[in-house]
């Protein structure tokens, strides 16, 4: 892995809103074709930084490449090649599952055909073809999600960034939303995911971890849990937490 | 452009599928138009009269008749006491008094001033103006058959006739009905296109798109063109409407009222989309649009001419497109006018909605 | 509940935008009208085809255009001048005289005086030709009384607006109008707006009771219209010289009773509507246009068919219209106006009712 492309640069990322510094020197690099979980407590700034990161919002300062494109200059360009699905809720709750995926199949410039090879390959995928023509409203929360997933890489994009993905889901929804994750990124889609549940963090590639803004940790799960001595990454995020407070 | 097609498309589908949205967009309007075009009327038809006569005489009495038989008039209170035709007006029961003074006849026939005192309730000024105006005529009309009979030379030295063109009925409905439809037409273009994307500011699927490749124009054209269609629906459903119950006249060319239409709309929903990119909450945007809608709507000359303000108040309606449509479409409907009569205001409108497009566009950020 | 009442406050104060307009759209509108909007007809362009110009028609000329009625619009030299200038929009009347005008009054042949007007706008059409033709009444008028004919004298005496301001008029229809728009269209807005974004559940589901929450959220709007009232009343008193004759005090209650009533409208709209923009457009439609058009504040009520004015009795404006009217500018007190009174109220719990009723049947 170590030699691989890398799909995202970070250098001294900075975000400020007035005195409140959000991101404080972010650094990291994330390779090609990994999953790279974005660990921390609310408010840590994980949201800050997956929105630097899509183009969203402007960071402060800090030399940044999505998809080796700069986030300052190029933010049209990164859309092209990336997915998102934000923390809030993002597919239109008046639509049916289908328009929904033509509404951003079309948006992403994806011809009729290929909108609807997709949505079928997808819902066929998910066990809910029958869904098709259902609006979104009436469909319960985990399906929601995984629909609001299909639809953030629909286009096949290069990478696709997750803002905590499984807010709210019960375990057996989360389990298969991570099957998902780990389907798109064997065909090569590079996943950026923010999360504060710990065990998800097992099932990542690389982690970061997170504390007030700054990067205090980031590495493999197991390299993690062997340098804090600890036997879930929940306890290397305790112990992260509690050096913090010390310092 | 495909990208636009696929927004309408999600936009048309919003709508269609909003039950209450339906309705309100379609029927509320058209009953509005029926209902508030017949509401809204300066004639004065009734006018409420207290007569109080103290002369009596064959003098006094025949000229009550006068306002007796005229169909403006109808006397609710008559008496000997002026204090109690003041309970009437106080009441609102009566909005005029007229009161004949003792003497009155004696006066006639010496040729003294015969006085007569004309009370009215001037709360609203133009009404009493108008009103005061028909009894002035009334009291006249009177004194010329007395004169004719005590001097026929002096009587009726000239003949003054009148005509009204363009509407020889007078029918206000005439007058009111393209105004009224200005007024829908520029309700669902101004808020319907900016609150929709304050919706989605709200609502949050905004962010979804703002991480897609799409250009700032092609999201506001997506946003405008459904609407626009709408608003146009709206139009070709209130003028016939027009058409079939009010009878209105349709001198000019329809398809000259649809583009002055077409152009019209791009600078409501330019400036209701630009508000739309400077608020964030439906609220806001509402309270906004609403502000500068209603300025707009007062000042346009819908309900009180435009040549009764005061040269600045007429300067300022420069940046007013409800004053240039309400009176382009006027021109063309009630007077034939063509394209050569109204270019000038139809350019120009057409500029304004081009920079408030443009604003929008510029305004509207993907990127925060 | 108090808590939650100094949140409500919070949400609005802290809008700065929302605040400038509520505040600032009445003395605009105030401003707006007191100055620049009235029916009042004046300085009208008025043209003149005058073949004989002789000193008759001269005279009646000037008596015309001193009258302040009419402007001297452009020149037309025919009669087929006149529909060009008409669609130009150059002239709302011309004025035709015959030839040869002032021969023929000697010779007793009865000259006439053709009045054209452009009845697009039938209103300042129908009040152009009637001030024209008092003008010329009263020119002949004059010469008949100069000929010792038998004269009737008119006193006339404008009562409660002895100017005829238009602002007058329009002042207690501004109020209603913002009260209306303050209380009902923000209040049912703002209760959209939490059940559009979920929070109303959440709100729901807390200890507070719904009655709790519904006063929690119209209180601020209370205040706001409260506030907004009495600052147009301040701004209409001292810049135009509108009086308030009656009780003061009087005004205020019914003003407040009339906020009430606006509220539970809010409220009411609220419950039946499933989103902002559908609240928003039911206000618009079903409030504002009406409260505009069919309550009296521009075009009277008498007027109108009546049908539709059994429609505007329903119009709560209407009533309140009247009761403002009556304090400010007629001096009344309530026994002028106890009905109109009493329908408020009752209209007032109606709505609350009819909510409550709604609300019930959501929350089962």
């Amino acid at each position: 892995m170590n030699n691989a492309e890398t799909a995202i640069e970070a250098k001294d990322m900075v975000k400020r809103f007035g005195s409140f510094i959000a991101n404080d020197h972010l650094t990291f690099s994330v390779y090609k074709g990994e999953i790279f979980g974005f660990l921390g407590a609310n408010g840590a700034g994980k949201t800050t930084a997956i929105r630097i990161l899509c183009g969203l919002s402007k960071p402060t300062s800090g030399e940044i490449r999505v998809a080796g494109f700069n986030v300052f200059t190029e933010t049209e360009k990164i859309k092209k090649h990336i997915g998102y699905m934000s923390q809030r809720f993002s597919l239109y709750e008046d639509l049916t599952v289908f328009e929904n995926f033509r509404f951003y199949g079309g948006i992403y410039g994806m011809s009729r055909s290929a909108i609807r090879e997709k949505t079928s390959e997808m819902l066929g995928k998910l066990g809910i073809t029958e869904l098709r023509n259902t609006i979104i409203a009436s469909l319960p929360l985990g399906i929601r999600q995984k629909l609001a997933f299909s639809v953030a890489i629909m286009h096949t994009p290069e990478i696709v960034f997750l803002d905590e993905p499984t807010g709210g889901v019960d375990p057996i929804t989360r389990r298969q939303f991570w099957t998902m994750i780990y389907e798109a990124a064997a065909s090569g889609i590079t996943v950026f995911v923010t999360t504060h549940y710990m065990d998800e963090a097992e099932y990542c590639n690389r982690v970061s971890i997170m504390v007030d803004g700054r990067i205090e940790a980031l590495d493999t799960p197991a390299k993690l849990k062997a340098r804090y001595e600890a036997a879930s990454m929940n306890d290397v995020f305790i112990k992260l937490a509690r050096n913090t407070i010390e310092k | 452009m495909r990208t636009i097609f696929y927004i309408v498309q999600k936009e048309f589908l919003q709508v269609f599928r909003n039950r209450m949205m339906l309705p309100i967009i379609f029927v509320i309007p058209v009953v509005q138009l029926l209902i508030l075009s017949y509401a809204v009327t300066f004639e004065i038809k009734n006018i409420n009269l207290y007569v109080v006569d103290n002369d009596n005489t064959v003098s006094s009495r025949s000229l009550l008749e006068h306002f007796r038989s005229s169909p403006f008039y109808h006397i609710t209170g008559q008496g000997t006491n002026s204090r109690l035709g003041m309970e009437y007006l106080q009441k609102g029961k009566a909005h005029q008094m007229v009161v004949l003074l003792p003497g009155f006849e004696k006066n006639l026939v010496t040729g003294a001033p015969a006085r007569v005192q004309v009370i009215n309730d001037a709360i609203n000024g133009s009404a009493a103006a108008l009103m005061n105006a028909y009894t002035m005529s009334i009291i006249s009309d009177y004194n010329k058959t007395i004169i004719t009979r005590v001097l026929p030379a002096a009587a009726s030295p000239m003949n003054v006739c009148w005509s009204f063109w363009f509407n020889p009925e007078l029918d206000y409905k005439t007058y009111m009905v393209p105004g009224i439809l200005v007024l829908l037409v520029t309700i669902i273009g101004m808020f319907l296109a900016g609150m929709n994307v304050v919706r989605e500011k709200e609502i949050g699927t905004i962010e979804q798109i703002n991480v897609t490749p799409i250009r700032k124009y092609q999201f506001i054209a997506g946003k405008l063109i459904p609407f626009w269609i709408i608003a146009l629906f709206e139009l070709a459903i209130g003028l016939l409407a027009a058409r079939l119950i009010f009878d209105i006249p349709l001198l000019g060319n329809i398809f000259l009222i649809f583009f002055i239409a077409s152009v019209y709309l791009l600078v409501v929903m330019g400036i209701g989309l630009f508000l739309s990119t400077i608020t964030n909450t439906q609220q806001q945007s509402m309270f906004l649009a609403w502000f500068v809608l209603v300025i707009f709507i007062l000042m346009s000359g819908l309900f009180t001419p435009v040549e009764s303000m005061p040269q600045w108040a007429r300067s300022l309606n420069v940046v007013n497109p409800i004053a240039y449509f309400i009176a382009m479409i006027r021109m063309v409907m009630l007077k034939g006018s063509g394209f050569q009569h109204v270019s000038d205001k139809l350019g120009l409108l057409f500029i304004y909605g081009i920079a408030m497009l443009s604003l929008a566009v510029w305004r509207y950020r993907k990127t925060t | 509940m108090k808590r939650f009442v100094i949140k409500e406050f919070l949400h609005i104060f802290r809008d700065i935008r929302s605040m400038v307009i509520l505040f600032g759209m009445p003395l605009v509108q105030v401003l707006l009208f007191g100055y620049a909007i009235t029916n009042e007809v004046k300085d009208v362009h008025v043209s003149v085809v005058d073949p004989s110009h002789d000193q008759v028609t001269t005279a009646i000329q000037q008596r015309l255009f001193a009258s302040g009625y009419f402007l001297q619009g452009e020149v037309l030299y025919s009669q087929g001048e006149i529909e060009e200038s008409f669609r130009k929009g150059r002239n709302k009347m011309v004025v035709v005289f015959d030839d040869n005008f002032a021969q023929k009054l000697e010779r007793r042949e009865i000259p006439s005086i053709q009045l054209i007007a452009d009845a697009s706008d039938p209103n300042t059409a129908n009040l152009l030709v009637n001030y024209a033709n008092g003008i010329i009444a009263g020119y002949n008028q004059s010469m008949a009384v100069s000929a010792g004919g038998p004269v009737i004298v008119p006193e006339i005496r404008m009562m409660y607006n002895p100017a005829l301001k238009g602002v007058f008029m329009f002042v207690p229809g501004i109020i209603t109008i913002l009260l209306m728009l303050v209380s009902a269209m923000m209040t049912s807005i703002s209760i959209a707006r939490e059940k559009e974004l979920g929070t109303m559940e959440v709100l729901l589901v807390s200890p507070l009771k719904p009655l709790h929450i519904i006063a929690g959220k119209v209180m601020p709007y209370v205040l706001l219209s409260f506030i907004n009232a009495i600052s147009i009343l301040i701004l209409s008193h001292f810049v135009f010289g509108v009086p308030v004759n009656g009780s003061l005090a009087l005004l205020l209650a019914e003003s407040m009773l009339f906020i009430v009533l606006a509220l539970s409208l809010g409220i009411f709209i609220s419950t039946v509507s499933n989103n902002q923009q559908t609240a928003m457009m039911l206000s618009m439609f079903a409030l504002m246009l009406p409260t505009i058009l069919l309550s009296g504040f521009i075009f009277p009520v008498e007027n109108m068919p009546v049908v539709l004015q059994w429609l505007s009795a329903v119009m709560p404006p209407r009533w309140f219209i009247l009761i403002i009217k009556s304090i400010m500018l007629k001096g009344t007190g309530l026994a002028y106006f106890w009905k109109e009174t009493i329908i408020l109220i009752v209209m007032t719990l109606v709505f609350i009712l009819a909510s409550v009723k709604k609300f019930k049947i959501r929350l089962a």
